[in-house]
């Protein structure tokens, strides 16, 4: 069996996170990256099928620039068997569907039984990738997995509004996104990263897709107008003290604006 | 010829380097505490360090270890450190002494059995001291008598990091005490032989979550296989591998003092007084400013002792000054780190106290800071400035 894992790099957690001088999108320089939380899980689930099912193959694929070559090395090191990384400037400023267009090309060019990714990235958040590509490539997909099984067809649980779980049978090829949470990724052993530095990264260009003038910011159909934080709220005030002063200045408060 | 900067990481370096911090902060971090006060590891620590690659790290890829480089292990301690100086000292010890001891002075066949054994999940002891050989280890009194094609061992070794933990011990002892340092032997013995018993561990000030056990031989037999290089040539194995462990202990003072030192920067962004956020007091800002200095000079001499020493090239004298300075800084940073958190850092409420009592060993162990200063300066006058 092969399986495509669609990674993004992401800034991480724990970057100090400002908007950049043209007020379009966050100052990247010197901050670190990470691979989006919800494509490890992505990936995790992928390298689970692996131990478990001999042969399978797993591919991972990222889009970006120089730099998500650490991630695809992480990605390596944890267990998959090559990358594909999509480096070229003209990709920059793809909107969803545009990422949707490279990741099917390149999906197209492996035909993986199965495809898995995030079901939403921490930076852009709108969960639109996974169904596009699934759309683009004609298969059945299932999003917010939170538990993954194969007994031949594929299970999925799936997170539903107000704690509800929902179980999807999906035949395969398919694609599933993958929820937070849905299992525990592991750490890349040094091992592992001593062997990745011999597994494949295949470089392509948006042009080697076939896909020139298709993709990047000329061709988006969503921009990014202005990002901005928005300005501290009027007439806030912060209680401060123990938790008992807290509870004491909040219930005078109440009183005192005749809320109860 | 490409000649990166020392703190440039190549790619492979930089993805160990952030899964191992990952897993520090992850796994670690809500432990270093608890397992102080336990003054006892947590089960499920050490077999997490072998599934990261961390408990073999130079052992080659045939023998079921990482083949990776020294160079690797001083970013494992490092990034462990800054988390926990008591785990990053078994993976220390374990790579840094043990293993480099066996590979260099090992035969093959002793290459295939211990390192084997060292990379699919046994623990390395080194047992060097005792209670009347310390920074003078050569007068040890540990006795190996030939027995035919065997030695009889008895004695007593002291103050011996992961003594707790450890299925695999490098005892040194004397074949001929009138032989003085020639007379000295490297012995692996398992744990479990006959005779071998670990009867006391240490109550410690620091790294007390680390065993410092003593162990006791009595008449315990040691096949010949078991003689780490020749006979009367273990101060040669103590010797040369020690230099290596003192970069081992300088990447983990260097963590310890940078995970001292991001506690306290962290914590004078938020702390208000007179109105202001303390960070915003020169004082407080020169202080860190001068930790910082302190902490990337520690460091850029311990990456370069290293580095030389994966180089093929001379390192004795960096690593003592890399081990002297770096554990002088360590001290320094964790106690002045701690003050800027005031009353609540001297409470264990607050990890700070943690560091200093942890830095406290970095100035004893593997060669005190007097004998790094002997070391060094031996150098100058043999070797010249």
């Amino acid at each position: 069996m092969k399986i495509m894992v669609c990674i993004k790099q992401v800034p991480h957690q724990d970057a100090r996170l400002d908007v950049n001088g043209a007020g379009t999108w966050i100052q990247e320089e010197n901050i670190k990256f990470e691979i989006n939380p919800y494509d490890q899980n992505a990936l995790e689930a992928a390298l689970q099928l692996k131990d478990k099912e001999a042969g399978t193959e797993v591919v991972v694929v990222s889009i970006g620039p120089e730099r998500v070559t650490q991630s695809l090395r992480t990605a390596l090191g944890m267990g998959a068997d090559r990358a594909v990384h999509v480096k070229d400037g003209a990709a920059d400023g793809s909107d969803s569907l545009g990422t949707a267009k490279i990741l099917a090309a390149v999906a197209k060019a492996e035909s993986p039984d199965l495809i898995f990714a995030g079901f939403m990235s921490d930076d852009g958040n709108l969960a639109a990738t996974g169904p596009m590509l699934a759309t683009l490539l004609g298969i059945p997909h299932t999003t917010t997995a939170v538990s993954f099984q194969k007994n031949g067809a594929i299970q999925v649980e799936r997170e539903l509004e107000g704690g509800a779980l929902e179980v999807v049978e999906l035949n395969t090829p398919c694609l599933v996104t993958t929820q937070t949470g849905m299992n525990q990724v592991r750490y890349a052993s040094l091992k592992g990263i001593m062997a990745a530095k011999k597994k494949p990264i295949d470089v392509k260009t948006v042009a080697d897709l076939g896909l020139a003038g298709q993709v990047g910011a000329d061709a988006a159909k969503i921009k990014i107008e202005k990002l901005y934080t928005p300005p501290k709220g009027q007439g806030a005030e912060i209680l401060s003290g123990s938790v008992d002063e807290v509870v004491g200045k909040l219930v005078g408060k109440i009183k005192e604006l005749g809320l109860l | 010829m490409d000649r990166p900067a020392l703190t440039d990481l190549a790619e492979e370096e930089r993805v160990f380097r952030d899964a191992v911090r990952a897993f520090a902060e992850e796994k670690l971090r809500p432990l270093a505490g608890p397992m102080d006060k336990e003054s006892k590891l947590r089960p499920e620590v050490i077999p997490a360090l072998f599934e990261l690659g961390l408990m073999g790290i130079e052992i080659p890829e045939s023998l079921g270890g990482a083949g990776a480089s020294f160079f690797m292990s001083i970013l494992a301690i490092e990034e462990l450190a800054r988390v926990d100086a008591s785990v990053a000292v078994v993976c220390d010890v374990q790579n840094t002494l043990v293993i480099n001891a066996i590979k260099k002075f090992g035969s093959p066949a002793q290459h295939e059995r211990m390192l084997g054994k060292l990379a699919s999940g046994a623990v390395g002891a080194y047992a060097l001291s005792e209670a009347g050989s310390g920074s003078d280890a050569f007068a040890l009194a540990c006795r190996a008598t030939p027995q035919g094609d065997d030695f009889v061992l008895r004695g007593r070794k002291l103050w011996i990091t992961n003594g707790g933990e450890a299925g695999l011990f490098l005892v040194f002892a004397t074949v001929d005490p009138a032989a003085g340092y020639k007379g000295i032997t490297c012995f692996v013995v398992e744990r479990g032989a006959d005779g071998f018993t670990i009867p006391r561990k240490e109550d410690k000030l620091g790294i007390r979550a680390s065993s410092t056990c003593e162990l006791v031989f009595e008449d315990v037999v040691v096949p010949r296989a078991n003689v780490l290089g020749d006979v009367g040539r273990g101060y040669k194995v103590a010797i040369e591998t020690l230099n290596e462990g003192r970069i081992g202990i300088a990447a983990q003072m260097v963590g310890l003092a940078q995970g001292a030192f991001e506690g306290a920067l962290a914590y004078v962004q938020q702390r208000e007084q007179f109105g202001q956020k303390i960070g915003e007091f020169q004082a407080v800002r020169h202080r860190l400013a001068r930790a910082a200095i302190d902490i990337e000079a520690a460091r850029l001499l311990s990456y370069n002792a290293a580095r030389l020493h994966d180089a093929g090239q001379p390192f004795l004298r960096q690593a003592a000054m890399a081990k002297w300075f770096a554990s002088d800084v360590a001290e320094r940073v964790a106690s002045e780190c701690l003050e800027l958190y005031g009353g609540i850092g001297f409470t264990t409420e607050c990890p700070a106290e943690k560091y200093l009592r942890d830095a406290k060993i970095g100035k004893i162990y593997e060669g005190t800071s007097f004998v790094q200063l002997d070391t060094i300066a031996k150098m100058l006058f043999s070797e010249g400035a």
